[in-house]
């Protein structure tokens, strides 16, 4: 079975209605650590070697956050600068993270289909994660496409239970068999077969 | 030529308040100006107190009294176990020389040796109002010449005892003498042989470290449930009442038996309250006593023969002042801080005044010797901060500047870029941490026995008042960049700011501060980074407490970081406002009102909600409005 680390990233979690919803379904299951970056490290100052010890500790690794400005809060961002060493996250001797599985969990307040060439955010969300792909790659993880939690704005408590609910699902599937395959020709995690069925 | 109590009371205050805030203009010391209201008033020159004076020193004696309880309430039992050698030593030496020079002294004179030695108790005695008020003015309690002054005083309190009760052994006459005195004549003490007075001293001070565990501490607890402020100070006055009543009763100095009081109450919860109590009565009090001691100069006796008495006074305090420096040599004190010593302890105290009523009674003493060494005593005793001043200002500085040169004088031509004034728990921090960046601060540290010390840790530190211009000159004020002060005494603060500011303007300042008040007048001086020590750490504190609450430590921070900006912003606008009585008052407790109803618009609004940071839900009600619309 394998160990999921959730790095969660929002400076306002205690005022996000979707936010709260979905760790409140994630996290009491058995297998996983959900870490609070904004909770752990208010003034920014990030202790690299205990980071470094819990990726090592896991096999998956999702970075947890509201999807603003097309991007993570800052906090994420400067996770991502400082852990991920030189020699050790990447670079010849970096092989710390190889073969870890690597995921974004977003949520976003506008909805699908205003990401897209011809919607106002004109790009797709899996182009706006390109950066996150890269560094993935980079430190030599599988790199899965993302779920996402769209149009929070307009979600009534029925859609967003659900939404809840299949991140649980994903949890539980990440944890055992989940392969790349899987996931082969879906834009967001939301659209495997495994989710799919439940969600119907 | 007085008429009733509220006149003298009138007479009193009135002195006080016009000569003390001269003497204070005039950047002197409080006990000169109560000193010269005595003189003022007294029998000699506007002769508004006549010889009642004396029954008016022996009640004021009371603020003596009231100020070794507050002192000893500042020291814990522990540390006052450890002072024990200190208190012993200094004390015998200081006490056995100067009695033994006086004795030859006037024996030289031609006294007969009993005079001799009464007066050479009398003389070996110094004034603890005198020094301790001084001493407690400066702030320099904490320094080494400051407890060592207290531990000489101390040391004579005790002795004192032992003096009265060798008295009667050199009496004249067989006779009892006439008791009906305020001295502690005829005690309970003084019908014992020598072993049983030592038992007696020992029991009481036991009777008084069993009262306070067991009867005044269950006491104050019952008076605070009452939540009746009055009480609490009746009881602090039952308190010094009683236990001065105990120890005269038994014959031991009622300031003794209060010091010891003071020790017993330093580790309860009410020792801040006692405090604040009994401080503004203790004041008034003390100055009364001043002013009673000015009032007591009897211009007549020094009229009749002023070289003797100028003489033998000048010899006096010379004597006094050669032991003094001899005890703080055998101690190994600092130059200056021998000085200081020196300089505060070489008068005649208080004591002498009893000591030497109580030997004219015994018939030891005649009515022209009691005359003269009366007169003596209350100038050597107005003369003490006189010399103090003297010392101060035309002594210490060159001496100071001397040691503190020779020392250093290759590091300190190094001139540091910045300055950083006061080494305590506040400016070691400072300095630990620039030093951790290999910023090395040129340090001024008042305590030379604490500059020892930390130069044996492997810091720079120098020795020196920053308030002198030629010490921070040595240390490179002209080319430094920052002047860092954090002292503890925000009176020296402020002189230390003021002078910089005045002299090198061009001297970033970056100020300690106490608390709200201090940062008032450092803004009102011009001086921008004021750091109030009771600001960061509380907010440290009480965002912790809301943490553990539940509520989310990035949000907390950023509340912090609000209230410290409002609070920033309303400090420096207070400080613009005059602060003169009810409008001060008023407007103070407007800024307050305000600042609660900005805090409660934060909660209600939640403080970052202003900007909408972060928050969906605002969003949300923005989207769905344009929808129904």
């Amino acid at each position: 079975m394998k160990k999921i680390l959730i790095l969660f990233a929002h400076p306002k979690f205690e005022k996000s209605r979707a936010n709260l919803a979905l760790i409140d379904r994630i996290k009491g299951i058995d297998g996983i650590t959900f870490h609070d970056l904004y909770e752990k490290y208010p003034n920014f100052h990030i202790d690299v070697p205990v980071e470094q010890a819990l990726l090592a500790h896991h096999d998956v690794i999702i970075w947890h956050h509201p999807f603003y400005w097309y991007s993570c809060p800052p906090l994420m961002k400067q996770w991502i600068d400082m852990v991920l060493e030189f020699n050790w996250a990447y670079g010849p001797k970096g092989s710390a993270l190889h073969s870890k599985t690597c995921l974004n969990v977003i949520t976003t307040g506008g909805s699908l289909e205003v990401y897209c060439s011809e919607g106002y955010n004109s790009f797709t969300v899996a182009q706006f994660l390109r950066p996150f792909e890269q560094t993935a790659r980079l430190c030599g993880m599988v790199y899965y496409p993302p779920f996402a939690v769209m149009g929070t704005h307009n979600l009534n408590d029925e859609k967003l239970t659900e939404y809840a609910n299949n991140y649980g699902k994903l949890i539980e599937l990440l944890k055992t068999d989940l392969s790349v395959e899987d996931s082969e020709g879906c834009s967001f995690l939301n659209d495997i077969p495994q989710l799919k069925q439940v969600a119907s | 030529m007085t008429g009733g109590l509220l006149f003298q009371a009138i007479v009193f205050l009135a002195g006080a308040i016009i000569c003390v805030s001269i003497a204070k203009r005039f950047g002197l010391s409080s006990v000169i100006g109560y000193l010269l209201a005595g003189v003022l008033i007294g029998p000699y020159v506007l002769g508004f107190i006549g010889a009642e004076g004396q029954d008016i020193l022996h009640f004021a004696e009371f603020g003596v009294v009231m100020m070794l309880f507050l002192i000893g309430l500042e020291i814990e039992p522990k540390n006052f176990w450890n002072m024990r050698k200190t208190i012993l030593g200094l004390g015998c030496i200081q006490v056995g020389l100067t009695m033994g020079f006086t004795y030859v002294f006037f024996t030289i004179m031609g006294f007969e040796w009993k005079v001799s030695l009464v007066i050479a108790m009398a003389v070996a005695l110094s004034s603890t109002a005198i020094a301790m008020q001084t001493i407690k003015e400066k702030g320099l309690m904490d320094t080494t010449f400051g407890s060592s002054a207290f531990s000489i005083l101390l040391f004579q309190d005790i002795i004192v005892i032992f003096m009265l009760g060798a008295l009667p052994l050199l009496s004249n006459t067989s006779a009892a003498p006439n008791t009906d005195d305020h001295s502690a004549t005829g005690s309970l003490i003084q019908s014992l042989p020598l072993g049983l007075q030592t038992l007696a001293i020992i029991l009481s001070v036991v009777l008084i470290i069993l009262a306070g565990r067991y009867l005044i501490v269950p006491m104050l607890r019952k008076v605070a449930k009452t939540s009746v402020r009055e009480l609490l100070i009746a009881a602090a006055f039952l308190i010094v009442f009683g236990i001065s009543f105990l120890m005269e009763f038994v014959g031991l100095s009622p300031a003794l038996g209060a010091f010891l009081g003071g020790v017993v109450l330093s580790n309860s919860e009410f020792k801040h309250e006692l405090e604040s109590t009994l401080e503004p009565f203790k004041n008034l009090l003390l100055g009364l006593f001043f002013m009673a001691v000015g009032a007591s100069i009897n211009f007549v006796v020094i009229a009749k023969s002023p070289l003797t008495i100028g003489g033998i006074l000048i010899a006096i305090i010379l004597l006094k002042a050669l032991v003094l420096f001899i005890t703080a040599q055998v101690f190994k004190l600092k130059l200056d801080q021998k000085l200081l010593l020196t300089f505060s302890l070489a008068q005649v105290g208080e004591f002498a005044f009893v000591l030497l009523s109580f030997a004219f009674q015994l018939n030891i003493l005649d009515q022209e010797t009691i005359d003269v060494m009366l007169v003596i005593t209350a100038l050597s005793m107005s003369l003490t901060p006189i010399i103090g001043i003297i010392n101060e200002r035309l002594i210490l500085p060159k001496v100071g500047t001397k040691e503190s040169i020779k020392r250093p004088m290759d590091h300190i031509a190094k001139s540091h870029k910045i300055i950083l004034v006061g080494f305590g728990h506040f400016g070691s921090t400072v300095g630990r941490f620039l030093r951790s960046h290999g910023v090395e601060a040129t340090i001024l540290d008042q305590d030379s026995n604490r500059v020892d010390f930390l130069r044996k840790m492997g810091f720079e530190v120098y020795y020196g008042d920053a308030t002198r211009v030629d010490l921070l000159e040595s240390a490179g004020i002209a080319e430094a960049k920052i002047l860092i002060c954090a002292i503890d005494n925000p009176n020296v603060t402020r002189q230390v700011s003021k002078l910089v500011k005045e002299k090198y303007p061009h001297v970033e300042l970056m100020i300690r501060a106490k608390n709200r008040y201090d940062a008032y007048d450092l803004l009102n001086m011009g001086i921008e980074n004021i750091y109030r020590e009771s600001l960061d750490t509380s907010l440290t504190l009480a965002k912790d407490v809301l943490s553990k609450m539940g509520f989310r430590k990035y949000t907390l921070n950023r509340q912090v970081q609000n209230f410290i900006k409002y609070d920033e912003e309303s400090i420096r606008r207070l400080a613009k406002e005059p602060k003169r009585g009810d409008e001060y008052i008023f407007k103070a407790r407007k800024e307050l009102e305000e600042q609660e109803r900005l805090l409660d618009d934060d909660f209600k609004r939640g403080i970052v909600d202003l900007d909408n940071h972060w928050d969906s839900e605002h969003i949300r009600k923005a989207l769905n409005t344009k929808v129904k619309n």
